[in-house]
């Protein structure tokens, strides 16, 4: 405990804020990827990529964090969750190692270009799905029994979670092409503005058709949403929601730079918030709760040290770059 | 293909190659950015074209080796739960916190700073560019101070208990972090990271000899690595004595493995130079050795008496052949790398550095051994601590996760296949790049600082193509 709270619970939040960081940042890292093969153009494909290329290792930083940080202070969760989801977790881990080095590799040859970029855009597909189906078989609940996982190795793969996969996907490549509309300039800016109109839409249905199922797979979380008083907070997030859709498509009617990239990241923002309302108290739905999966006290402690100082040094460094690297990205500079 | 093996034999091999394939990238990384910080300096304080040259070649180099490294780090770091969950569930209370702390202190300021070093020296100006170069190699230094805490708990666990559901839990964690072979174990693979480094550096200046391209950057980093090379290697020697003592003290049959010594000599103990290990019989067959020499080494007495690997039990022997050869993998090397830095010594005190076609083509031929050393080194201190994850304390068999064997086979090859292929690619590219000598590389960039370029500064992304 520390000023009243437990601190499982203050873990639990960084966490968190931890996967919601990355989500966020590798979302539209990822989106880019996504929409490369939208253009056939050498020069778009450069100003695309180059648009992440000083920001995406530490976009995926995040992704470590979650991984290490759950392994830190929830190890049992973190036991429980991976073998689970081991073919998903693989599989996604594989498509990053693609994705990753075809950011070095492609200016490295002329011959096998198309390849790298074949491993660009395809490494980020599967990364994105994967994640999205991970975070549909968690939400399914993961049978657990003496400590460890319970079911088999294909029980992650379900029409549920396939349409996770889904939502995540284009979720990923409306914040990518809200990104590029943002950073890009020309023909290739109104490229990509006319793609966020499809993948936004998509990515409204699919949220809708997620939110929709959810509270049908398991009593509790109907319970959740559905019950007085949790309504009366659970409904604010569909209306700001709302919100955030309608800005969204009006800054791109309107042909607003910066307002669409913001709204779509409040979508996810908001929909991360209804999955965090669904799981509370629970870390791995049905069962495990945040408090049984904590480690020690003494663990949490330590490690609370270290994300207390180090966290908001690492954000404003992380904020630093990003404005050293603001602003939009001129493709004829490069060729002076 | 892989059936007839059990699921713990597919993720230990699963887990030794990945985490084989990753070591590489850093341990060159590592070495790589002190060596960046340094030339950044140099070329800031003396305004000498050569250090600025030598630094944006091996920038470019750099940046390709730590994407690799990044992509392999983060299979790392989900593989202990997708493959050892028990063991991650049981340790986690221990091991998380110091992962949590390299990854809060090492990969986000490295990865914070990177874009900066890379592209950012004409938006930031030099200071803060220079600022940035630190962090970077700051943050590979507290990486693998991190990691290698983690890895020495493994090894000798301290300052711990454990709690009525079988986790370790931390009661003490000065201790545990400081553990007895933490120091040692740092200090050693961190010179190992700089000498290999400093080979593969030598070599591609020694590259660039051999073909008649003796510019003066070529020279400058051939000169620099032998430097590095004639200072380092007795270090490392005598790091990795004190470390061997270290483990003789606490992994006992570790080092009874290294030394191929089945039986106790209760009059002082031969050092075994060479031999092939028989595991049947539990002998060395045709051992070439020094009487009383190992006694001399491990007890500093040559009457010393010294336990064999009789005195274990036999479910709790490492498998000798393995630890025996790569430990001597490992010395014959650096011995190797003592000889080539005495006779660029001598070439240099002759004034023969740059002239000397044997000692260049030695220097080439020593290129890729640092990565050999690093291998050999830690197939010597992680199979030499089998049967036991948590030495003593947790054995691999009881860490496994309860995933099926035909999906840890499925994923193996999965590994397998992506790995050669993405990695074999980066390494071709690699050599490419060192093969081009530094006076040529405008030929391929046209500015300073292009890489990849963000388009945000002179040379941008195309700038290494043929203008339309």
């Amino acid at each position: 405990m520390i000023f009243g709270m437990e601190l499982s619970f203050i873990w639990a939040g960084i966490i968190a804020f931890a996967v919601l960081t990355y989500v966020v940042l590798d979302g539209f890292d990822l989106g880019v990827g996504m929409l490369f093969p939208f253009t056939k153009q050498e020069k778009e494909r450069d100003v695309m990529m180059n648009s992440v290329a000083p920001v995406w290792d530490g976009n995926e930083t995040w992704l470590v964090m979650g991984g290490g940080g759950l392994f830190a202070v929830f190890p049992l969760a973190y036991a429980v969750v991976l073998p689970a989801l081991y073919m998903p977790i693989t599989l996604m881990l594989l498509a990053l190692v693609f994705r990753g080095v075809a950011f070095e590799y492609r200016w490295r040859t002329e011959r096998w270009k198309w390849v790298w970029d074949m491993s660009f855009a395809g490494g980020s597909y599967m990364a994105a799905f994967m994640q999205g189906i991970a975070l549909g078989a968690l939400v399914q609940g993961i049978e657990v029994a003496d400590r460890a996982y319970a079911g088999g190795w294909w029980d992650w793969l379900t029409p549920f979670s396939i349409l996770t996969g889904v939502a995540v996907t284009v979720g990923y490549m409306m914040l990518g092409a809200t990104w590029l509309n943002m950073k890009l300039e020309g023909r290739i800016q109104s490229h990509m503005r006319d793609l966020a109109w499809p993948t936004a839409i998509s990515t409204v249905v699919f949220m809708g058709a997620v939110s929709f199922a959810t509270p049908f797979l398991d009593p509790v979380y109907f319970d959740r949403w559905f019950a007085w008083p949790s309504i009366a907070f659970a409904s604010v997030i569909p209306l700001l929601l709302a919100f955030c859709i309608w800005r969204l498509f009006f800054g791109l009617s309107r042909h607003h730079d910066t307002a669409p990239f913001l709204c779509a990241v409040g979508m996810f923002v908001l929909g991360f918030i209804g999955i965090g309302i669904s799981f509370y108290p629970h870390i791995v739905p049905p069962s495990m709760t945040i408090v049984e999966a904590a480690a020690p006290d003494s663990s949490l402690a330590f490690a609370l040290v270290g994300a207390v100082i180090l966290i908001p040094i690492i954000l404003i460094y992380t904020a630093y770059s990003y404005w050293v690297f603001r602003g939009k990205i001129d493709p004829n500079e490069g060729y002076h | 293909m892989l059936d007839g093996f059990t699921a713990e034999t597919l993720a230990r091999f699963q887990f030794a190659f990945t985490v084989s394939f990753h070591i590489i990238f850093p341990s060159f990384s590592i070495g790589l950015a002190s060596y960046l910080a340094v030339l950044n300096a140099l070329w800031l304080k003396t305004r000498d074209e050569t250090y600025l040259t030598l630094f944006n070649y091996w920038k470019k180099i750099f940046a390709v080796a730590f994407g690799m490294g990044v992509v392999s780090g983060i299979v790392m770091s989900y593989q202990f739960g997708t493959n050892w969950s028990v063991f991650s569930d049981r340790t986690g209370p221990i091991l998380g916190p110091l992962m949590a702390y390299e990854i809060l202190s090492a990969f986000f300021l490295e990865a914070g700073f990177l874009g900066i070093m890379l592209f950012g020296r004409n938006r930031v100006g030099d200071k803060l560019h220079m600022f940035a170069t630190g962090m970077v190699a700051f943050g590979t230094l507290m990486s693998a101070t991190w990691i290698l805490s983690v890895n020495s708990w493994m090894q000798t666990p301290a300052g711990y208990s454990i709690n009525e559901v079988g986790q370790f839990v931390p009661e003490d964690w000065w201790e545990i972090v400081f553990n007895p072979s933490f120091p040692y174990r740092l200090t050693h693979m961190v010179l190992a990271a700089y000498l290999t480094t400093a080979l593969v550096v030598a070599g591609a200046g020694a590259y660039h000899f051999l073909k008649g391209d003796a510019d003066r950057p070529s020279r400058k980093m051939f000169s620099m690595g032998m430097w590095m090379l004639v200072i380092v290697t007795p270090l490392q020697i005598f790091a990795g004595d004190l470390h061997g003592l270290n483990t003789y003290k606490y992994q006992p049959q570790k080092v009874m493995a290294m030394e191929g010594h089945y039986d106790s000599y209760p009059e002082g103990g031969p050092l075994i130079l060479f031999g092939i290990p028989n595991e049947e019989e539990k002998r060395i067959d045709y051992a070439i050795e020094i009487p009383k020499l190992s006694s001399l080494i491990l007890k500093h007495d040559l009457n010393a008496p010294l336990k064999g690997l009789d005195t274990i039990a036999d479910e709790d022997e490492p498998p000798v052949a393995i630890v025996f050869f790569s430990f001597r993998i490992m010395i014959g090397i650096g011995f190797a790398m003592l000889g080539l830095g005495l006779w660029s010594l001598w070439a240099r005190w002759r004034g023969m550095l740059y002239d000397s076609k044997w000692l260049h083509r030695a220097s080439f031929a020593m290129g890729p051994m640092g990565f050999v050393a690093v291998l050999a080194g830690w197939v010597t201190t992680e199979v030499g601590r089998q049967p036991f994850t948590v030495y003593g304390l947790m054995r691999t068999s009881e860490s496994l996760a309860p995933v099926a064997a035909p999906a840890v086979a499925a994923s193996l090859m999965a590994f397998i296949v992506v790995y050669f292929f993405v990695f074999g690619a980066g390494t071709f590219y690699l050599l490419r790049m060192m093969g081009v000598p530094p006076k040529d590389q405008g030929k391929i960039n046209l500015r300073d600082g292009p890489m990849r370029g963000t388009g945000l500064h002179p040379a941008g992304p195309r700038a290494n193509q043929p203008a339309e």
